[in-house]
Parts: C-alpha cells; sequence; structure tokens
C-alpha cells in the first residue's frame, strides 16, 4: 500500500473493515485505540511541516493545528511531533524539542507592543503606530546627528556607530537578508548576531 | 559542519572535544551511537566534566578548562614523532613542502612582528617565500629547515606528555592512550571525525582550538573523507545561516568582508582580494570576488548601483576597527556613546558577560528596541526584580519599546542547519494577539524611515531612498520572494563571450553562483545560496530522502551550500589518481573523462587528476593549510596561552601569560579577579533540559529543570562544608550568585603543575522572566573578553569564588 504518512492516519482513523487493519499490524487493541484516539487527535488537524526552533540539527517537526486556514479561521496549534521522515532525526525530538508546544503557547508570549517612557516604572500597551513611528523618529534623530560621512582624513565611510542592532539567530534567512539591507543602507556597522554565544 | 549529521555513522574515531553533543544536540548524537553499533567506531571525549556524552564514551579524559591547544599540539607532536600521519594525503593535499620566508620567528611566546603598543602583529613575515613567477617554494623531499612541516614539528617539540600532562592536568597516560587512538586515524581508509561547539569557541584562544584540531585532521587525512572532517555543532536554529548572509559587524552575505576605511574605491577593496594562485594552476576560487560584489550591489541597490557609481561602492559603510562586536558595542554603551540599540530575538542581559556591565550599559541609552515573541529580560532591564535584577526604574532615562514577534511555528522560511543544509518551513497558525513577524516590524520601521528623508532629507539620504524594494506586498514582503532575489536572476540576456549566443534569458533565476558576472548584468544577495531557488522552484522545500550507497549524504533533501555540497573539500576524499582512499566509502571519483559519484563535486568536475589541481579550491595554493599564512591575528601556528583568568602561569613562557593579542578594555582588564581571591576554575555549560534562555518560559522545561544551580565536585564540598542541595555563594571579581549547589562524582580535582585544581560548573538558564524561580545567571560571573579572532567572549575558563552560605530570605 503505497500511502502518505496523512493518509495512512485518516484510512486507518476512518475504520477500514478490520481485516486490512489487521493487515497494518494493529492487533484488536490497537485498532479500537487508532479508531478512538488517533482521529480525534490528528485527522481533523490540518499538518505543516516545520523545523525546530532551538539548536542546529534542525530536527524535522510536524505541527497539528485545528482549523482548515479558511479566511475567517483562526488556526490553533494542538500538537507538535518529531517527522518521522527527516533524514536526520528520524521522528524523533529531544526533551527541549518536544516540548515546543510549550513554549509556542507559553503565558509570556508577547500579544501587543509595549512601552516604557524614561522613568517610567511600568510598560502600557501601546499601538504599532504609535511605537515604529517614535522608534523612526529617534532613529532618525540620532542618525542625522552623529552620521559620518566622511573620517578625519576626509575619506568617505558613511557609517553610523551610535545606534546598534544584534540579529536574531532563530530568524529566517529572508527575515535575515531584509534586516540586512535595512541596516547596511542606513550605514549601520554596531551590528552583531548570536553567533559568538 | 564539513559533513552531515548522519556522516557521522561513517567514521572509525569519534571525538567529542568542546562540546557535549548527547545534551546539547541529542538528535545529532544517535549518529554517533550509530557509528558506534554499526561501524564499530570508538567515541573519545575530553571534557572538564564527565558529561552524559562522556558517559557513553569508549574512552574519557578530564582536561582543565581553556588548556585545549596545549592537549591538541601534544597530540601533533605525538604524530609526527610516531610518525602517524597519511603521508601521500600530507604530502599532496597540504602546505607541509612549501617554505616560509626569511624572518619568520617563534621566540618566547611571541611570533615575529610583534608590537607591543598595539597588542598586534605585523603578520608580513607569516608567508611563504615566492620564486619570481610569484609562486610559493616547495621542498617536496622535506630537508629545507623552512619548509612548514619542519616548523611545525620544531614549534610543537615543547608539547611533550610531562608538559601537557602540567598544562591540562590530564594524566599521562590517558592522554598517551588517546593519542593512539587518534593515530591509528592515519591510515588512508579509516576516519577520525571531530564534534565541538561553543566549549572550544568560548575562549581567548577560540579560533586557534579549532584551527589545531584542523590542522591534526589534515595530518591524518581526515578532511574530504566519509566520517572525518571539522564538524562545528552550532547552537541556534539559524545562527549559520544569520552568518551565512552577513549579518556580523564586519560582514556581507556570503563571507564577503565590509570595507575598511582605507580602501577608499571598489578597485583599492579589490586589491586584496584578488586571491592570484600561489602554486601553479591552482583554481583560488576567490579570484571570483568581484562578481559577487558587484551582484550583491545589484540585488540591493538594483538600477541605482552603476559601472560609473563603482556600483554603489561609496554607500557600503566603511570600518574603522577590525569590527563593532558586541563587547564592543556595550563598551561603547557605557561610554555614553550609543544612543539607541535594537534587540532583535536577542537577550544580551542573559547572553554577554559580565551582566552588571550590561545593565548599566542599557540604562545609559536613550532608547531599547527588543523585538521577541518572549518576554526577555533585556526589554525588563529597568525593573526592579530583588537581587537578580537590582533597578531603580526612576533613575532610568531609557525608552524601552518591547515588540512581540511571531515564533518559528507562525512564519515562512528558511533555516541553515550545521550541515550547511537550508531548509523551508511553513506556517501553522497566526500569532497570537498583535504579534507581527520580523519581516513586517523592519519593513514598517524602514518605510517610516524613508519617508521622512523624502520628506525632511537629513544625512546621506541615498542609500535610504535608492535600497530596492520590489516586492509584490512592500509592507511585509513574501519571504519566497526574498529567497529568490538571495538566489540572484540575470539582468540582461547572458551570453557565451566566445559564440555570443544566450546561455541564460534577463529575467531568469540563477542555477547557481557560476552564472554571476562582475558588469551588472546578474543581481544575488548572497551568492552561496545561488541555486537555492531556482526556475525549477525552491530547492530547500525538497524531501526527497533518498539516500544513495545509504552513506548519509541524502542529495535530495532540501538544499546545501555551495551547490547543494553535502561534503566539503571531498575531492580530498580520493587520491591523486581520484580513487577513493577508502573503497568501501568513496564519495567522488575519477571515471576516466569526470568526477562522479554521490555528492557534487568539490572541484572542477572535468579537471583531470593529472592537472594537478589542489583539492583545496577556495585556498590560493589549493592546499589545505597546516601554516596558516597572516590569517590568523595570534599566530600562523596555535600556541597555548592561559585564559585571562587562570589560576597558573603559563609555564611555556612566563612573561607572555595569555592571548598577546587579545583586545581588552581598561574597565574589563580592572574587573579580572586574581587565584588569591578567587582560586577556582569556572566554566559555563546548558542541561539537556533547556535551550538557552527560552524554554524557562515553556511549562515542561521549567518543571525539569526549575531553578539556579552549580555544579561542584566532591571534595571541594568536603572542604568548604558545601552540602547536596545546600545554599551556596558564587562569586567572581565581577558579581555573586547565590543558588544551590549540585555536589557531584562527575567533576574531580586535576593536578595542575603540581597543584590541585578544582573546576565548578555553571549552568546558565535561569533569569527573572518566564515559569522557572527567579536566577542570577551565570554571565553574572563571566569575564568581559572574547576571542582574538571573533571577539566570542571566555565564558569557558575564568576564576571564581565559592562559599556555604544560607537559604536566602523568601
Amino acid at each position: 500500500m503505497a500511502l502518505t504518512r496523512r493518509e495512512f492516519i485518516k484510512v486507518t482513523g476512518l475504520g477500514l473493515a478490520a481485516s486490512s487493519l489487521g493487515m497494518l499490524g494493529f492487533g484488536a487493541a490497537g485498532v479500537a485505540q487508532a479508531a478512538a484516539v488517533r482521529p480525534f487527535k490528528l485527522t481533523h488537524a490540518t499538518e505543516t511541516r516545520n523545523t525546530c526552533t532551538y539548536c542546529s540539527v534542525a530536527c524535522g517537526i510536524l505541527i497539528y493545528s485545528m482549523g482548515d486556514r479558511a479566511k475567517n479561521a483562526r488556526s490553533n496549534i494542538i500538537h507538535i511531533e518529531g517527522d518521522p521522515d527527516h533524514p536526520v532525526n528520524r521522528g524523533t525530538l529531544c526533551p527541549k524539542g518536544t516540548a515546543l508546544l510549550d513554549v509556542v503557547h507559553a503565558p509570556t508570549r508577547l500579544k501587543a507592543p509595549r512601552y516604557r517612557p524614561p522613568g517610567g516604572t511600568e510598560f502600557k500597551e501601546v499601538s504599532w503606530d504609535f511605537a515604529l513611528d517614535r522608534i523612526a523618529k529617534l532613529m532618525k534623530e540620532d542618525r542625522d546627528k552623529h552620521f559620518i560621512a566622511r573620517n578625519a582624513a576626509g575619506t568617505t565611510v558613511n557609517r553610523w556607530t551610535s545606534t546598534g542592532m544584534l540579529a536574531a539567530s532563530a530568524s529566517s534567512n529572508e527575515t535575515a537578508y531584509l534586516t540586512w539591507k535595512v541596516a547596511r543602507s542606513l550605514g549601520m556597522v554596531v551590528f552583531d548576531n548570536q553567533a559568538r554565544v | 559542519m564539513t559533513n552531515t549529521w548522519q556522516d557521522i555513522k561513517n567514521a572509525n574515531l569519534v571525538i567529542v572535544m568542546g562540546g557535549n553533543a548527547a545534551e546539547a544536540h541529542p538528535c545529532g548524537f544517535k549518529w554517533v551511537i550509530e557509528a558506534k553499533i554499526e561501524n564499530g567506531a570508538k567515541l573519545v571525549v575530553v571534557d572538564p566534566r564527565f558529561t552524559r556524552t562522556a558517559s557513553v564514551a569508549d574512552y574519557y579524559a578530564p582536561i582543565r578548562p581553556g588548556t585545549d591547544i596545549a592537549f591538541l599540539s601534544g597530540v601533533i607532536r605525538y604524530l609526527l614523532e610516531q610518525d602517524a600521519i597519511q603521508h601521500q594525503y600530507v604530502r599532496a593535499y597540504t602546505n607541509a613542502s612549501l617554505v616560509v620566508k626569511e624572518g619568520f620567528a617563534f621566540e618566547n611566546g611571541l611570533f615575529s612582528g610583534y608590537n607591543e603598543e598595539t597588542h598586534s602583529y605585523d603578520r608580513s613575515s607569516w608567508d611563504y617565500e615566492l620564486d619570481e613567477q610569484g609562486f610559493a617554494k616547495s621542498d617536496d623531499s622535506w630537508q629545507h629547515p623552512r619548509c612548514v612541516i619542519n616548523l611545525l614539528r620544531q614549534h610543537v617539540s615543547r608539547y611533550t606528555p610531562e608538559t601537557v600532562s602540567r598544562i591540562c592536568g590530564t594524566p599521562q597516560d590517558k592522554f598517551l592512550h588517546i593519542c593512539g587512538l587518534i593515530a591509528a586515524t592515519a591510515a588512508p581508509d579509516k576516519a577520525m571525525t571531530s564534534l565541538f561547539a561553543l566549549g572550544w569557541t568560548q575562549h581567548s584562544v577560540g579560533s586557534q582550538n579549532i584551527r589545531t584540531m584542523a590542522m591534526i585532521q589534515l595530518l591524518l587525512g581526515n578532511i574530504g573523507v566519509a566520517g572525518g572532517g571539522m564538524n562545528a555543532l552550532r547552537g541556534h536554529s539559524n545562527i549559520q545561516g544569520l552568518t551565512d548572509v552577513g549579518l556580523l559587524s564586519n560582514l556581507m552575505p556570503g563571507y564577503l568582508n565590509l570595507p575598511l576605511d582605507k580602501e577608499t574605491s571598489l578597485d583599492e577593496y579589490m586589491k586584496t582580494k584578488q586571491y592570484k594562485p600561489l602554486r601553479p594552476g591552482q583554481t583560488s576560487y576567490w579570484q571570483n570576488y568581484r562578481k559577487f560584489v558587484v551582484s550583491l550591489q545589484k540585488a540591493i541597490y538594483g538600477d541605482a548601483a552603476t559601472q560609473d557609481n563603482n556600483w554603489a561602492y561609496d554607500w557600503l559603510p566603511k570600518l574603522d576597527v577590525p569590527m563593532y562586536d558586541i563587547i564592543r558595542a556595550f563598551e561603547m554603551m557605557n561610554n555614553g556613546q550609543l544612543t539607541g540599540y535594537i534587540c532583535q530575538g536577542f537577550n544580551p542581559l542573559q547572553a554577554f558577560p559580565d551582566r552588571g556591565k550590561i545593565r548599566r550599559g542599557l540604562s545609559k541609552l536613550k532608547f531599547l528596541v527588543t523585538m521577541d515573541p518572549l518576554d526577555t529580560e533585556t526589554s525588563r532591564f529597568w525593573q526592579d526584580f530583588g537581587p537578580q535584577n537590582p533597578a531603580r526604574s526612576a533613575e532610568i532615562q531609557t525608552e524601552v519599546f518591547q515588540l512581540p514577534t511571531t515564533c518559528f511555528a507562525e512564519e515562512n522560511g528558511s533555516l541553515v542547519n550545521s550541515a550547511r543544509w537550508l531548509q523551508w518551513h511553513w506556517k501553522a497558525a497566526e500569532a497570537p494577539g498583535e504579534a507581527m513577524s520580523d519581516i513586517w516590524i523592519m519593513s514598517g520601521i524602514f518605510h517610516r524611515l524613508r519617508e521622512l528623508y523624502r520628506k525632511e532629507g537629513g544625512a546621506f539620504p541615498d542609500p535610504i531612498l535608492n535600497l530596492t524594494w520590489k516586492y509584490t506586498d512592500p509592507v511585509e514582503p513574501d519571504p519566497e520572494e526574498l529567497a529568490r532575489e538571495m538566489n540572484g536572476r540575470a539582468l540582461a540576456d547572458l551570453t557565451d563571450p566566445a559564440t555570443g549566443a544566450v546561455l541564460t534569458k534577463a529575467g531568469t533565476l540563477l542555477d547557481g553562483f557560476a552564472q554571476l558576472r562582475d558588469d551588472g548584468t546578474t543581481a544575488s544577495g548572497c551568492w552561496i545560496f545561488s541555486g537555492s531557488f531556482t526556475e525549477k522552484g525552491n530547492q530547500m522545500a525538497r524531501r526527497d530522502a533518498t539516500d544513495p550507497r545509504e552513506q548519509g549524504i541524502a542529495p535530495n533533501w532540501a538544499w546545501a551550500w555551495p551547490a547543494n555540497r553535502r561534503i566539503l573539500y571531498n575531492r580530498a576524499s580520493a587520491d591523486q589518481d581520484g580513487k577513493a582512499w577508502n573503497p568501501a566509502k568513496p564519495i567522488i571519483e575519477w571515471n576516466g573523462s569526470r568526477w562522479e559519484g554521490i555528492d557534487v563535486p568539490d572541484y572542477g568536475p572535468t579537471v583531470k587528476p593529472s592537472d594537478g589541481v589542489g583539492p583545496f579550491i577556495m585556498n590560493a595554493e589549493g592546499m589545505g593549510r597546516l601554516f596558516a599564512r597572516d590569517l590568523m591575528a595570534d599566530g600562523p601556528f596555535p600556541e597555548h596561552y592561559e585564559p585571562l583568568e587562570s589560576p597558573v602561569e603559563n609555564v611555556l613562557h612566563p612573561k607572555v601569560r595569555s592571548n598577546p593579542v587579545a583586545r581588552v578594555f581598561a574597565s574589563d582588564r580592572a574587573a579580572f579577579g586574581t587565584p588569591q581571591h578567587y582560586p577556582y576554575v569556572a566554566t559555563t555549560y546548558r542541561l539537556t533540559e533547556h535551550f538557552h534562555f527560552w524554554t524557562k518560559h515553556a511549562l515542561i522545561n521549567a518543571i525539569l529543570q526549575p531553578e539556579e544551580f552549580v555544579e561542584i565536585g566532591e571534595v571541594l564540598a568536603k572542604e568548604k562544608g558545601i552540602e547536596q542541595g545546600g545554599w551556596v555563594k558564587v562569586s567572581s571579581k565581577r558579581g555573586e550568585v547565590v543558588c544551590k549547589a549540585y555536589v557531584t562524582k562527575r567533576i574531580k580535582p586535576l593536578l595542575v603543575d603540581g597543584k590541585p585544581t578544582h573546576v565548578i560548573g555553571v549552568p546558565l538558564h535561569w533569569g527573572f522572566t518566564g515559569q522557572a524561580r527567579k536566577g542570577y545567571g551565570a554571565n553574572t560571573l563571566t569575564p568581559s573578553v572574547g576571542d582574538a579572532n571573533t571577539q566570542t567572549p571566555e565564558f569557558k575558563a575564568f576564576l571564581v569564588n565559592v562559599e556555604k552560605t544560607g537559604a536566602p530570605a523568601a
């Protein structure tokens, strides 16, 4: 039988004749379990292929979410497990990867931009427009004030040394590339990533 | 990694030194077990702690933190003395025979050219003697006293087993036993793989730690072969990619250097990057450097980068110092030289050395922006969390923006793993609340800035106004479009210079970097990724796990840079006639007309073996380098220097104790402790249940390892009256941590230069946000000094004191 993993789950879950399930290697208890548990958990879920966000083994993972991705439906991730097809991890995950669901739904996930004014004692929620307008204004003020177009010898150097940036080591290459473009077009040189830690 | 994770199964010997793969990279480590079970491989672990990797090793030896170069130089001495090297490989594929210039010297711990005032070297004597045609002179008989192999022999002659043991604290018999195991892999059909991580990089001599092992691997003929190589097990899921795309202070995408002040024009910049072959007929692939730079500028600035404006060369910022790394950034912050700082998915209050200095620096900023899925300590540095983060909020004038971002499960894109595979991943759900992608946020900041510059003008707006932004959705560019931009495309019809025939039509995505040109007719945002997203589609999304010969290559799974090559330097897996050194595990072989095998040749596919082109095509001499020429800041050969904080003198050269070219800021030097006050060696490490400072936000992990502790050997615990699970105060000159003690058999005192030396293990996962208990963080203790080449902080060897203390008030 040439079935993908997902089809396999669907087929077994939808309760084919017991004989064909037996052919798949299920005992009677297994049949009952497959019929009751697996379909509940996975058949109605959407499966998405992803990569573990932690170390650089880059284990393949399968993310299961509820919701069919219709325009007005909001997906909710309910389960994450190792991708058995992945040539490196072959379905396994470590104590960190196994708990990925808990970091996706961590109570300390941030949900709105927050701002703390000078001398402030707490954060307050602000709009994205407020935050980004203000950040752009502060960056421009500093850049215009401290941008070094020429060094002491009169050589063109076009660098900005008074605002710096650290880039994310779990972000995608595409995010990295866009970030590089923005930072360097501003002339930013105090610019680094997590390669060293 | 030069090789792949699965390729580890082909090894005959696995050495884990400078890492702890069983706990830090568990799902990759299974390939070590596979090598043991299926290939009869032996596992050797050298580590200050008896780790879980050590617990499944065939042989374990302890070592004092920060002394790996002494150990490995002793191994080189052993290999040369026993003549346990792969002669044919060393003669043909390394620079062992090349003759070094007169004037090169090493005396009393210093190489020739040292300048005491600048703490740096004039490296001009660290090079080959050239003949009239500009080629390096060679002595194939190895008789010349200045040929590399003889200089190396002389350099390592001091590292006798006695000296190694005196410095490292490793018993001589254990050291010699490991030398014997390593030496056995000099046989052409035997391979050793080296697995390492931050245990080697986080030292003031980090780059040289790795280099010393790379030299061993060259001497043994273990580079380029199945089951061999230098395999850096990288930490974060895309730290390889961030480095590849050039998000380092001194880099541009694809390992191109950001220009320096003195490189006043593109031609001037290119002068040091011509990479003329140093031996006849060599490939010296970096000769194509200009094509990569011009194609990058075309990707970044499009039509605004023209021949007339030197491809917008002046728009690139120029560096006046080697790099504005993070240690320098926090020094500048503390000196009031930084106005703003943006932390994208980075938590420096936890991650960078001398936490007090980091906190003081952040307090001096005018503004701080954090972009993160999680509530990080850095974003709350200004808030009082008790002794773990004492702060007087009202006095801190920094404006702080805490921006919520998507996490891995909520975005499309590619990540580069340790083995250089670019794997595409897909979005599974929307982010919570108003969290947005980093792409959306960076675009939002950029558009606002561009608009302000359009309206108001300001300092040098040209690069901002001309940055290419031709995305279907300019507000949040599609990752696939960005991936295609990095891959590159033809901007005009590319023709065969000989016949004029059109080879690639204008607008076509390129198949690889071989198509890049330096005349502005091609654009590619990251040349080493060229081939990842072609007219055939997204190669990074491929999912065919077929593995020819079951040899751990899987060439059609995702895509690997460069050119989908899975094993770097794979030409060196075959002998000079093109036959595999190990006939049981060939990678590529010469079939009479071309190179064929299971991997993309790291070599001209039709270059005949008889042409004598070396296998290390990126190097100008075509050879692996036992002598690094002028490419390392601290010497062409590795040398043992003590950590900046060390319990002992340097027995080799007392006057030059630590790395003479380490960059140390005065305020940091003042914060170094001495063994009189801080008698114990400390080393940081990671637990298998936690990932840095993220998993304390995940409930399961916070339950598994809920609170901060240090690991102390039984002998020291007894001496200090410390009980299992009792409270201790661990202090360095920079700060103190109060936490529980885990008294262990896993760390035993070492006899260093005749004195018992205790090592304390400091796991680093706790802070004051998340679901685990509050902790001070290991970086409260660590010194602010970096590797002389990369400025990676010295987290793995520093000095502390430890005292029994009472439980803190609840």
